[in-house]
């Protein structure tokens, strides 16, 4: 049966996480980096590496940790209630798993061994079966073309670029240190996973996978990648509770904790209670995209809907109830909406995914 | 051997020594077999096993066409009164009242609300006066299923109106018979009778049939609101197991009805109702390994607010005929099905799932200041007489 709650090994992997972001992700730091040129957080991404947090669902022989996804995903919720500005999603879940579905051993071993960051030459904004991405074209046996939006590019060294060939849909793997390879980055409405525009001119590429394997293989790692944000979403979304309540615990006006009114009581219970439910819908899309259940396009189109609109409204509800400190730059509550509301595009919206549920479930339009 | 091949064993010794086709015969003979509940003690219709195993007797006496005691009929009694009465009932009351109570022989009610104490259970005005051996019990009741066939009630009533209102109570267990005892139907918005008002004047009660010391009734009640809300908390359905399947079901029937706007609120509503019933999984998962969680408060807050928007979403898709209604004759139903009858019944019997069994706003407080730890309102009546509270 699905299995849906921690288990203890799960837990123990969430602590050690917390630990870990605690000790070197502070809202304070995360603003001093988040304007400068280099937004990711460089030495936390190396520790993770180094404690194996980004190769957990990547076998032991290609040197990861031998896990599942569902651990991918505790880890997951672990940064999203940090809003820890790392490549994780880019590099250890889309390029990890496109990397580990067409079978390229040696560039999953360099990820999971951490010599190497990459990201899917994707526009963040593609969702789970859609068609194949075209902006990039095989010319000569070179790549050439243009890929808007994409993420976690600034700490990358490889790009996992998909590509139309003179057969069709192509996979590529390119260095970013390449001639040809031109990143330009977005201001961007998420501070701490910002976007840039890839150029690519006739660049030299090894070709990971051909027509027969690549469709699949990005609509996996895309399917993958919007299960592993949906656990994200559940993490930030409870920062923004905790935080919440534990304002309005402090905070007194008209002589009493202005959480004893009933008005924002029942806001925040609210909340919690949709917490409950997105949760459990993150678990099993985790579960089935773990154990390779069939139920799993569903229950990733079911959690990404949910938790993003979710995630979304507690940061919104987390602004407008710590009132004016909710506005200001310093406090970090805007980078938590910042966040949830671009992780509410990435990867397909939740009207997206709504609408590819419909057909899945038999309820046609 | 082990419990559950002793548990087996019993079982069918139990088919192979009554007839189960002389139903209340077998029923007794269950109960005293110790196979009606088995978490119940030795002599109480159980064997003082664990709650679990009483799912080892149910296949064996469902795989054998056994007759049951129809439990959605006799739920309060079962879910409410029993546990009530195992907890704090004395020897005597435990003999006289679990047995017939079990084999569904003696209908229970219960009669806690009143028009003057909904919400704020707390404050019952229904007054328990000493008189001998006995009281004499006097006062308005309301929202009471099955009163009209009931036994016997589980009552909360105040002995003490000096007292502030949460220490001034006692209860009690009232025959239905009593002459003092009037019941009328309470006609609800969808036309039924499904609960009543009671009317007590003079009503007698024994004092043997108290429950629990005088000026304890709080906490007896709270024992049986406890019991309520686990009933409440839920079985494993399937997926599309509610009110979203009926609404679902009809979309596929009626596909001329469609429009978009309709299809992204149903589309809304499956995803919501399916995160919901995958969080009621997740959360007997958690009782399963002995780690309850407090999740089931939103569980019965996302089940009522689900099941008013998809029954209002049905009568739209069904357009023409969502101005028809099936029949507003005043019925007397012995159970209730929320998924039941047609759309339109469903979409008014849905708006009682938000106030029944304590309303979502009370829910949001509990949840709001058990759960999350925020302050609670400043409250007039603590501290304060019953009898000088504003009303």
């Amino acid at each position: 049966m699905t299995d849906l709650l921690y288990s203890d090994v799960e837990e123990d992997l969430r602590a050690s996480v917390r630990d870990l972001l605690a000790d070197r992700v502070d809202a304070a730091a995360i603003l001093a980096r988040c304007e400068t040129g280099e937004p990711h957080d460089r030495d936390t991404w190396r520790a993770l590496a180094e404690v194996g947090v980004t190769s957990l669902q990547v076998p032991e022989e290609l040197g990861g940790q031998g896990a599942s996804l569902r651990e991918t995903a505790v880890a997951q919720e672990e940064l999203g209630r940090a809003v820890a500005p790392v490549p994780f999603l880019g590099s250890a879940v889309l390029a990890t798993a496109a990397l580990l579905d067409c079978g390229a051993d040696d560039l999953t071993r360099a990820l999971a061994e951490g010599t190497a960051t990459a990201t899917l030459a994707v526009s963040l904004a593609t969702a789970p079966g859609a068609a194949f991405p075209s902006g990039v074209s095989v010319v000569g046996g070179r790549l050439g073309g243009v890929v808007r939006a994409v993420a976690d590019t600034s700490i990358a060294d490889l790009l996992v670029v998909p590509a139309i060939g003179d057969g069709g849909p192509e996979l590529h793997a390119v260095r970013v240190a390449d001639v040809g390879v031109t990143i330009t980055p977005s201001v961007s409405l998420d501070l701490t996973r910002p976007v840039a525009d890839v150029e690519l001119t006739g660049v030299a590429s090894e070709r990971l996978a051909g027509p027969d394997r690549a469709e699949s293989t990005v609509d996996n790692s895309l399917l993958v990648g919007a299960g592993m944000l949906a656990a994200e979403q559940v993490g930030l979304a409870e920062w923004c509770v905790q935080s919440t309540v534990d304002y309005l615990r402090e905070r007194h006006q008209f002589g009493r904790p202005v959480g004893s009114f009933q008005a924002l009581k029942h806001r925040l219970a609210d909340l919690w209670s949709s917490l409950v439910s997105a949760r459990a819908a993150s678990r099993y899309a985790a579960d089935t995209l773990a154990t390779g259940d069939p139920d799993a396009r569903i229950a990733v189109h079911l959690a990404a809907s949910f938790c993003s609109a979710l995630a979304v409204r507690a940061a919104e509800e987390c602004v407008q109830l710590h009132g004016g400190i909710g506005m200001t730059w310093e406090h970090p509550a805007h980078l938590y909406l910042k966040r949830a509301k671009a992780n509410e595009i990435a990867l397909g919206t939740p009207g997206t995914h709504r609408t590819r549920l419909a057909p899945l479930v038999d309820l046609p339009a | 051997m082990t419990t559950v091949d002793d548990l087996r064993e019993r079982t069918r010794a139990l088919l192979a020594e009554h007839d189960p086709g002389e139903a209340l015969a077998f029923l007794r003979a269950r109960f005293d077999a110790g196979l009606a509940w088995v978490h119940f003690p030795e002599g109480l219709g159980g064997l003082g096993l664990a709650r679990e195993l009483q799912s080892v007797v149910d296949a064996e006496l469902a795989a054998a066409g056994a007759p049951g005691n129809d439990p959605e009929k006799i739920g309060i009694g079962l879910g409410m009164a029993a546990p009530t009465i195992l907890a704090f009932g004395t020897d005597e009351q435990r003999k006289r009242l679990l047995r017939p109570l079990w084999t569904g022989e003696e209908v229970w009610c219960q009669l806690f609300s009143e028009p003057g104490a909904g919400s704020d259970l707390a404050a019952v005005g229904t007054r328990a006066v000493r008189d001998g051996d006995g009281w004499r019990v006097t006062g308005q009741k309301v929202w009471t299923s099955n009163a009209h066939s009931a036994k016997w009630a589980i009552l909360l009533a105040r002995t003490d109106p000096d007292l502030p209102k949460h220490a001034g109570l006692s209860y009690f267990v009232l025959d239905m018979t009593d002459p003092g005892v009037e019941v009328r139907p309470l006609r609800q918005i969808t036309g039924e009778a499904e609960f009543n008002e009671v009317f007590l004047t003079d009503a007698h009660i024994p004092d043997t049939l108290r429950l629990g010391e005088v000026g304890n009734g709080w906490r007896v009640a709270q024992a049986t609101l406890m019991n309520e809300r686990v009933a409440i908390g839920g079985r494993p359905i399937p997926r599309e197991g509610g009110m979203i399947g009926v609404v679902a079901g009809t979309w596929r029937a009626r596909p001329e009805s469609r429009t978009a706007e309709l299809h992204d609120r149903l589309l809304r509503g499956w995803v919501e109702s399916e995160a919901l019933r995958l969080a009621g999984m997740r959360l007997r998962q958690q009782l399963a390994v002995g780690a309850p969680g407090p999740e089931g408060s939103a569980m019965k807050l996302g089940f009522a607010r689900l099941a008013q928007e998809l029954s209002g979403l049905e009568v739209e898709l069904l357009a023409e005929d969502g101005l028809r209604y099936d029949d507003w004759t005043l019925r007397r139903p012995d159970r209730v099905e929320f998924t039941g009858r047609e759309a339109g019944y469903r979409y008014l019997r849905a708006k009682g799932n938000s106030i029944e069994g304590g309303t979502s706003e009370i829910l949001r407080n509990i949840i709001a200041e058990r759960i999350l730890g925020l302050p609670t309102e400043p409250r007039a009546d603590k501290d304060v007489p019953w009898k000088d509270l504003p009303r």
